[in-house]
């Protein structure tokens, strides 16, 4: 029969991190930081429409404070780690095993294609994480020489390799129905669900998702139509 | 009404199974779809054919026993239904029908579609309980509990350990069965002394028993017959939290120092 020891001190956050309750929790309070994270840098981004100046003097502004960047990438880097490994820890360990034999015939009454395809669109999003470091970043992915300015920066990148602009949309896309699911979930595995707030919580999920996710493909979108034009 | 039934056959835990195409000619919209799987039987004893296996007791949707997917849905199309009380007057002529045992590597099939579910009762033995001292029984209203905590105890309670939850995750996750149990003791204050260690033993033996783990789809509450919501598996997790956190192992000088 099962019993519990419970330890104290590292050995409690062990157990807490081994408990698929647990490593549920860690997924919800890193995707509240991540979820965070999308929304500022979405409308940090967002001042490319107001011009070359606004978004040059923004990237200027980032990396001028190396006290603040350094220990924001840091916590993200960390969140992300954290939740990629809960999430493939519990994918792997966990859900794939508890049904070895598959129905002949199985339907999906009430969840959505956004849940479903959590386990598709998070990966999806996480390789596109690495690519857009690789990307704006550090450059490493940058098709030729980059200009000087940020705003130059992201037209040409996205003008040299209209590839890469489609791969953004197509992974925001993902984004935005991994959040749609995402946002509400952590609220209930955190355990907040009441029958008058539930409701608005879901609804609320689905606009975040949305928002973000247009947000963030009306840039590339926006260089391959050309409405912001080249300075350089 | 003549149907056309698709069921899986399975000798024993260890044979592999597949599924069998049954004619059923003859059925009638007043029975219950034990019942029309009883006129099978019957035809199938009769040749001398070994009839299908699955689980029933009550018939009256409140033991639990039965249940089994009818097209991939846990206990048939109609919410709110245990197979028992499915009545086949939901089904028309011609119908082809896939009946499956409900699938979890803690839900072995024993024979056709019965499967074996005493990973829950495992999971019960765990934590699942109240500890109430024998002796006379104390006056019913010296303990007060709120109407509303009463109603969603009750609530809770109606769980029937079926195992639908478990059937229809995609997961086989058992979280909806546990938090229920959980919010149905967790209400009341006969369930207060325990409530840390219950969760936390219900969850560790949850996981002894090769559930997966909760995606929040929320196939297990359209699927359950007796309507637990979601809402408890929240309530389990607060409650899972909060005793990860602040849960004490009883200390030998406890109390005296």
């Amino acid at each position: 029969m099962s019993s519990v020891a419970v330890p104290s001190g590292f050995g409690r956050t062990a157990a807490l991190f081994n408990s698929v309750v647990g490593k549920k929790i860690v997924m919800a309070v890193t995707g509240v930081i991540l979820f965070g994270f999308v929304t500022v840098h979405m409308i940090g981004n967002l001042q490319i429409f107001l011009g070359p100046d606004r978004i040059n003097a923004y990237g200027k502004f980032l990396q001028e404070n190396v006290e603040l960047l350094w220990p924001a990438r840091i916590i993200l880097l960390t969140s992300v780690a954290l939740h990629i490994l809960a999430a493939w820890q519990l994918t792997m360990l966990n859900n794939f095993k508890a049904r070895p034999v598959a129905y002949v015939k199985k339907a999906a009454l009430v969840s959505t294609y956004a849940a479903r395809t959590m386990v598709w669109s998070g990966p999806i999003v996480g390789f596109f994480i690495v690519y857009h470091i690789l990307h704006f970043t550090t450059m490493h992915a940058y098709p030729g020489v980059a200009p000087d300015d940020v705003y130059n920066k992201v037209i040409y990148g996205f003008q040299r390799q209209p590839a890469a602009a489609i791969f953004y949309m197509v992974a925001n896309i993902l984004l935005a129905t991994h959040l749609y699911h995402g946002v509400w979930s952590l609220f209930q595995t955190l355990g907040v669900n009441h029958p008058r707030y539930t409701p608005w919580i879901k609804t609320g999920s689905k606009l975040f998702g949305f928002v973000i996710g247009m947000g963030n493909c009306s840039i590339p979108l926006a260089v391959l139509l050309k409405v912001l034009p080249r300075t350089l | 009404m003549r149907l056309t039934l698709n069921i899986w056959r399975q000798k024993s835990a260890n044979e592999p199974g597949k599924m069998v195409k049954y004619d059923v000619p003859g059925v009638s919209e007043h029975m219950s779809f034990l019942e029309m799987l009883d006129v099978l039987n019957q035809r199938l004893i009769k040749q001398g054919d070994d009839p299908v296996v699955f689980e029933h007791d009550c018939r009256e949707g409140i033991c639990g026993c039965c249940g089994f997917m009818i097209d991939g849905v846990p206990h048939g199309p109609q919410r709110g239904t245990t197979v028992c009380q499915l009545h086949m007057r939901y089904f028309k002529d011609g119908d082809e029908l896939y009946l499956e045992p409900f699938r979890a590597e803690a839900f072995p099939v024993v024979k056709d579609l019965l499967i074996d579910r005493s990973a829950f009762d495992r999971i019960i033995a765990a934590g699942g309980y109240v500890s109430v001292n024998t002796g006379s029984p104390q006056d019913a209203n010296s303990l007060p509990i709120m109407k509303q905590c009463a109603d969603m105890s009750m609530d809770a309670a109606s769980c029937i350990g079926c195992g639908a939850c478990v059937a229809a995750c995609p997961n086989a996750s058992a979280m909806l069965f546990v938090s229920a149990k959980i919010s149905h003791l967790g209400l009341l204050p006969q369930g207060q002394p325990e409530r840390d260690r219950r969760a936390l033993r219900m969850l560790a033996q949850l996981q002894e028993e090769a559930f997966g783990a909760c995606t929040n789809y929320g196939e297990c509450e359209a699927a359950c017959p007796k309507g637990i919501k979601l809402e408890n598996i929240a309530r389990m997790n607060r409650d899972y939290l909060k005793a990860a956190l602040s849960y004490r192992e009883e200390a030998s000088a406890g109390g005296a120092a």
